[in-house]
């Protein structure tokens, strides 16, 4: 009896799976019975909000990717290089302080990167890009780089960890310095739990709603150029949460179909980044 | 030319310089926010309602709300979590099943909050017609902090050593009596630990309250489950989102509140662990 409440309590979490598939599902589907995928997948303009609707969704797919990417250059050789300082040089002492120190930066809630990055770093960047615009995509992204930088450094940190002690002697013992060890095989040999904590990152950065909702701007734009107003999917999401658009509606309806093309692609970058993580060398489990 | 050595040498500075930059990155995030907020910090701020004026503007509702949705969202993931965890951990098996729910709980930990938020406007507030309520928002919060609270709990009944169930059953106790008489108790730093943890991630959590249509203006306390509220995360967005440096004042010191919170919470989290780890020594 008891075990059986037990067990229900575990399957309450393949429920909660279910559950998030079936609500997106539910209302994307009665917005794909309006607008074509093919349509919605391909189409380069996305004005839900305006009288004459368009539903191409790249724009905004483009805003995510772009945020991302400035996100990435930050996070991963900031994380990489920080990891490999940790466990290849750092003595224990420094060691000990620095872990925790970055947690917190992890621990910092998003709305208030979100302040930082549209009261202090882009005021902060205009004064050296003058044709910065106040909501724009490179601010958020560098800040959200900072706040992903310690999930991937403590991944990295990891994967050089489960590197056995034995490789890195045998290259002392050829007489290679802390840094040849360090790129030539600890590096090579942590490869695949570099790469799951790169993916990880992506996929973290790609659902990261608040930093880009406050300070990316609201204007989805097909475009490359950090400088100027974007926005995101997640953006696009909270947008209409706020707005007076009436339940049911098609527009209404778009945040469903958006969520569901966020969930499907973090779900993959996370499978992908867990089979990864699974073929670590040595890795405990 | 730089020999092998310099550039090994020049790595360890560049290593060391990376993180200290990101450390003074979080410096300058801190000292910025300070600056900003705390001459607006006051009693009459932490007990005041919100205003239209941003001088007379106050964060008793948010931080009310607060309270209320991590309390009610805490108390119906804990059961849950450590429920879920009690089953894989002690009566677990290597079933098909078991490793179905290993890998999803794996997975929800990752998916995007907003995602969480979507669901939650699905089925707490249409399906089940809570409208924009602190149960809705408290509902939505635990599944997002499910995850975490099953993997932690899991964590902290794997440190109970083998010797304590083996004893329990050796005296002819059931399962059931050997998990709740002496596993739970001995556990409880260790799942409280995790709870905290829990509970301060989603303490900062805004997109999903803002997707179920939490407000952002709320001019009372809430009074019950079922009334309508805002957070301090969503009282942060909403005077960070408004122009005008004075609402932006108000968002810094309401940060400076939610940083504190946070603080206690995660001292808690820490003196729980470390009290439980110096009680068994290894």
């Amino acid at each position: 009896m008891i075990e059986r409440a037990l067990w229900a309590c575990a399957a309450l979490s393949v429920l909660v799976t279910v559950g998030i598939v079936g609500v997106l599902a539910w209302d994307a589907a009665a917005f794909f019975r309006d607008v074509s995928p093919v349509a919605f997948l391909t189409g380069r303009t996305w004005t839900p909000l305006f009288r004459t609707q368009s539903f191409g969704v790249l724009p905004i797919v483009a805003g995510t990717v772009l945020v991302m990417a400035i996100a990435m250059l930050v996070a991963v050789p900031a994380g990489l290089v920080s990891a490999l300082y940790l466990s290849e040089y750092a003595p224990p002492r420094v060691r000990r302080m620095a872990k925790p120190a970055l947690e917190v930066l992890a621990g910092v809630p998003t709305v208030v990167y979100g302040y930082f990055a549209l009261l202090f770093v882009t005021p902060w960047l205009r004064t050296w890009i003058p044709g910065l615009a106040g909501f724009n995509a490179l601010g958020p992204g560098l800040v959200m780089g900072l706040m992903i930088l310690p999930l991937v450094s403590s991944l990295c940190d990891d994967a050089f960890s489960a590197v056995p002690q034995g490789l890195r002697e045998g290259a002392f013992a050829l007489g290679a310095t802390r840094l040849q060890a360090a790129t030539g095989v600890v590096l090579p040999a942590a490869m695949s739990g570099v790469s799951a904590a790169v993916i990880l990152a992506i996929s973290r950065a790609i659902g990261e709603t608040m930093i880009v909702a406050i300070a990316a701007g609201q204007q989805p734009r097909f475009t490359a150029n950090p400088l100027v107003p974007i926005e995101t999917m997640t953006a696009y999401i909270v947008q209409v949460s706020l707005g007076d658009v009436p339940t049911g509606t098609r527009e209404y309806r778009t945040i469903f179909a958006v969520g569901m093309l966020l969930f499907g692609a973090t779900l993959a970058l996370n499978l992908c980044s867990d089979w990864l993580r699974r073929r670590m060398a040595g890795a405990p489990r | 030319m730089i020999d092998a050595r310099g550039r090994d040498r020049a790595f360890h500075a560049l290593g060391l310089a990376v993180l200290l930059a990101a450390l003074a990155a979080l410096g300058v995030l801190l000292w910025d926010v300070v600056a900003d907020g705390a001459g607006r910090l006051s009693w009459a701020f932490v007990t005041g309602y919100p205003s239209r004026r941003a001088s007379n503007a106050g964060l008793l509702p948010a931080l009310a709300g607060s309270v209320w949705l991590v309390g009610l969202a805490a108390l119906l993931a804990m059961p849950i979590g450590v429920g879920a965890a009690i089953a894989l951990e002690e009566y677990g098996g290597r079933g098909r099943w078991a490793r179905l729910i290993e890998i999803n709980i794996a997975n929800l930990a990752g998916v995007p909050s907003i995602i969480y938020g979507l669901l939650g406007l699905g089925l707490f507030v249409r399906a089940l017609r809570l409208e924009r309520t602190l149960l809705a928002g408290a509902a939505t919060l635990a599944l997002l902090m499910l995850p975490l609270v099953i993997l932690t709990a899991r964590e902290a009944l794997r440190a109970v050593p083998l010797s304590l169930r083996e004893a329990s059953l050796a005296l002819g106790a059931t399962k059931w009596q050997t998990v709740w008489h002496h596993v739970l108790p001995a556990a409880l730093p260790g799942l409280l630990t995790g709870l905290i943890l829990a509970v301060s991630r989603v303490i900062g959590e805004a997109a999903p309250l803002i997707v179920i249509g939490a407000l952002t203006y709320v001019p009372f306390v809430p009074d019950g489950p079922l009334s309508p509220f805002t957070a301090l995360p969503i009282q942060i967005y909403a005077w960070t989102s408004r122009p005008g440096t004075g609402f932006r004042a108000n968002a810094a010191a309401a940060i400076l509140v939610l940083l504190a919170v946070l603080l206690v919470t995660n001292s808690l989290a820490i003196w729980l662990r470390d009290r439980s780890s110096r009680r068994r020594p290894a």
